[in-house]
């Protein structure tokens, strides 16, 4: 049963879309980014730091990114236990418990600003009813916590992504569809202040290609199919956003690159395959942001860090203190251009000393207070520790190396010299294997011997199997898929 | 070690036109061919799982190895069905309901076709009624995966529901762990694709 919205609690459209005044230009920039300059929006590299961005985001509450504060984003879910009606009530009490910690904790802290990430599972989802229910519960809970301690707070709703569970997946109709439109339509209603998603279109032939480090099939997966399902995906939830006074925030490729990222781990594909895969999606998730989505990006979009050099929207990172949630090779350098830092998601779980989400939050605020004190002891301090937290990683990884800001800058850079998401994405691939090639020879990162193989393959790939038009990829790799995996015409491919 | 040492190594190397003609050649010869598929060739697919193992190779390259195998199978499978050459023995592998990561279970049914059994792919979201029905038609081993938290207790559903019943149950995935698979009863815990074959192994011991 749906907890009833009260009238306080609703964000009036007034509000929206509404941005730091000191930007009144940025106000109502919806839709302004549908053809993107081939400048990017943060050129050099004292301009790119934590904290900051050249297109800050305010609720309407008023909760900022990117104007000077880096502040956690925490996310919690369940322990292991079954969804369903009989355990509903558990369900309610878990989140509940984990809300009222993770807020206590927050400003017994002090911190100046928290969102919270409700991400829901699939069946909540399935039945929208729920995913909304908690999402309420959680709304009425940063409010409460607001209008009492003054903290500034917010809420980001991330339904997930349930297209797939159809095999092939049916992107653009069916039940599935239908419960994400009407989950997107009521999420205002629910107490969003922020929308966003993982999607997961081109996933289906992405998973593939990754096990079979078969970068002319992730080209396809990500720079025909994934971009346009982005596309389609991201103009509804738009204008779901728009309708209702949510802000739409940003999507993640977490079901691509952080699955490569996964598999290089468990050391199943090679770590230099997975770096090139990372920026392979930056032209996907800037699809969203060229819809109207204006950040911040998705905690586990790593991708984000190219997506706020070139739109300068805020983007929200998960790194070292995410570890509840996954390893990965990139714990510091994801945190040095972050304006929100994020645990990923942590189970209701009880350690020594508390609940894990408790636990959580007190991480990521010691790691915010660090890197605020920095930036308020100079702007030259902050870059000091943004650097620091650069090169502790990017020399160990070529996943970290790919991360490090002035690369990030160089890429993204002849990313936007191409017009078409499909262009962009053959751009993004050749550029992270040539400054992977260059790196390597310099010896700016450790390149294993055994991966040594796979940079000269990509190479040989870029040249010869990877074509310079979305029409001619299509013409090379439609007839290889399984009608069974993917229904091409899902993606608007006849 | 493996009889064809050719052809055990043409596997290995992922070469799949050199494993047609080499084992198209071994059946002219008049080998046996059983011993051609037990001997050398699921030898092949063991010793490149095992060098995955030891952190040798990557998954493309057992990918490509598991493609060459299949070149020789499409000419032995056909031969074996007339002599009465039975699989090692039958299984099922399936992602449990309301999962739909599929990428480790795929890994892990590879490897077992290539250790020489035959493997039922379920797909993902599995309800126990797609379990029963492959259990029905002689599977006699189940392997659960998931990748949530929130899906490990279907895996408790299923091994509770063929509790007593003639067939071992596997699980595994992320999250998984033996103390996982020993509280919920389950026979075994693999975790990785190479380990899955021990462990199908092991329980049909």
């Amino acid at each position: 049963m749906l907890v009833t919205p009260t009238k306080r609690s609703v964000p009036s459209k007034k509000y929206w879309p509404k941005f730091h005044p000191k930007h009144p230009e940025l106000s109502g920039c919806f839709l302004m980014e549908k053809n993107m300059s081939k400048s990017i929006a943060i050129p050099t590299l004292d301009q790119f730091v934590y904290g900051v961005c050249p297109k800050p985001v305010k609720t309407a509450r008023g909760l900022e990114l990117g104007t000077g504060t880096v502040f956690p984003e925490v996310n919690f879910t369940l322990p292991t236990m079954n969804i369903n009606e009989e355990t509903w009530p558990q369900v309610i009490a878990q989140y509940t418990e984990m809300a009222d910690d993770v807020i206590r904790r927050a400003i017994e802290l002090e911190v100046p600003q928290l969102m919270i990430e409700f991400e829901t599972l699939p069946d909540m989802t399935i039945r929208p009813e729920w995913a909304l229910e908690i999402n309420r519960l959680l709304a009425d809970k940063l409010i409460e916590a607001q209008e009492k301690s003054g903290i500034k707070t917010a809420l980001r709703f991330t339904p997930n992504d349930i297209r797939e569970f159809s095999r092939p997946p049916i992107m653009r109709s069916g039940k599935y569809w239908d419960s994400m439109l009407e989950t997107f339509a009521k999420a205002g209603e629910a107490g969003a202040d922020f929308l966003s998603i993982e999607s997961t279109g081109g996933k289906e032939l992405c998973d593939e290609a990754l096990m079979n480090a078969d970068l002319p099939g992730v080209v396809f997966a990500l720079g025909v199919l994934a971009c346009r399902d982005m596309e389609f995906l991201w103009k509804h939830m738009v204008d779901a956003c728009k309708a209702n006074g949510v802000i739409p925030a940003g999507d993640s490729a977490c079901g691509f690159a952080n699955t490569a990222m996964v598999l290089a781990d468990k050391k199943m594909i090679p770590k230099v395959f997975a770096a090139v895969v990372r920026v392979a999606t930056v032209p996907r998730t800037l699809v969203a942001v060229e819809q109207g989505a204006v950040g911040p990006c998705k905690d586990c979009a790593y991708e984000g860090i190219y997506i706020k050099a070139i739109t300068g929207t805020p983007i929200s990172l998960e790194g070292k203190s995410a570890a509840c949630a996954h390893l990965s090779p990139i714990g510091n350098i994801a945190s040095a251009v972050c304006d929100c830092w994020s645990n990923e998601s942590v189970q209701n779980v009880q350690l020594l000393s508390g609940k894990a989400p408790e636990v959580s939050v007190e991480q990521l605020a010691y790691d915010c207070r660090l890197m605020n004190t920095a930036a308020a002891s100079s702007p030259e301090d902050a870059l000091r520790l943004r650097d620091w937290l650069v090169d502790s990683d990017s020399a160990l990884d070529p996943q970290a190396y790919v991360l490090r800001p002035d690369v990030v800058l160089r890429i993204s850079e002849k990313i936007m010299q191409e017009e078409t998401a499909y262009g962009r994405t053959r751009a993004a691939v050749a550029a992270a294997i040539d400054e992977l090639r260059k790196g390597a020879e310099s010896k700016a990162y450790r390149l294993e011997e055994r991966e040594e193989s796979w940079l000269d393959m990509m190479e040989m790939a870029i040249e010869d199997d990877i074509p310079e038009t979305e029409a001619e990829m299509i013409a090379q790799q439609a007839p290889l898929v399984d009608p069974a995996k993917c229904d091409l015409r899902e993606y608007g491919i006849e | 070690m493996a009889k064809n040492e050719e052809l055990f190594n043409a596997i290995i190397k992922g070469k799949r036109k050199d494993v047609s003609v080499l084992v198209q050649t071994a059946v002219d010869s008049g080998a046996n061919v059983a011993e051609i598929l037990m001997e050398s060739m699921i030898p092949a697919m063991r010793e490149i799982g095992d060098r995955f193992s030891r952190n040798e190779v990557y998954v493309p390259e057992m990918l490509i190895a598991a493609r060459a195998m299949q070149a020789g199978l499409d000419i032995v499978e056909p031969l074996l069905a007339g002599t009465g050459h039975e699989p090692l023995a039958r299984v099922a592998i399936g992602t449990v309901k309301g999962d739909l990561h599929d990428i480790g279970k795929n890994l892990v049914a590879m490897m077992l076709k290539g250790a020489g059994y035959d493997v039922t792919d379920l797909g993902v979201d599995c309800d126990i009624a797609k379990y029963e029905e492959a259990v029905n038609n002689g599977t006699q081993v189940l392997l659960l995966s998931a990748l949530l938290t929130t899906t490990m207790p279907a895996m408790k559903e299923v091994t509770e529901h063929f509790k007593g019943k003639d067939v071992k149950i596997l699980i595994g995935g992320a999250p998984i762990t033996q103390e996982y698979a020993d509280e919920i009863g389950a026979d075994g815990y693999a975790g990785d694709a190479n380990q899955a074959v021990g462990a199908v192994e092991k329980v049909l011991a």
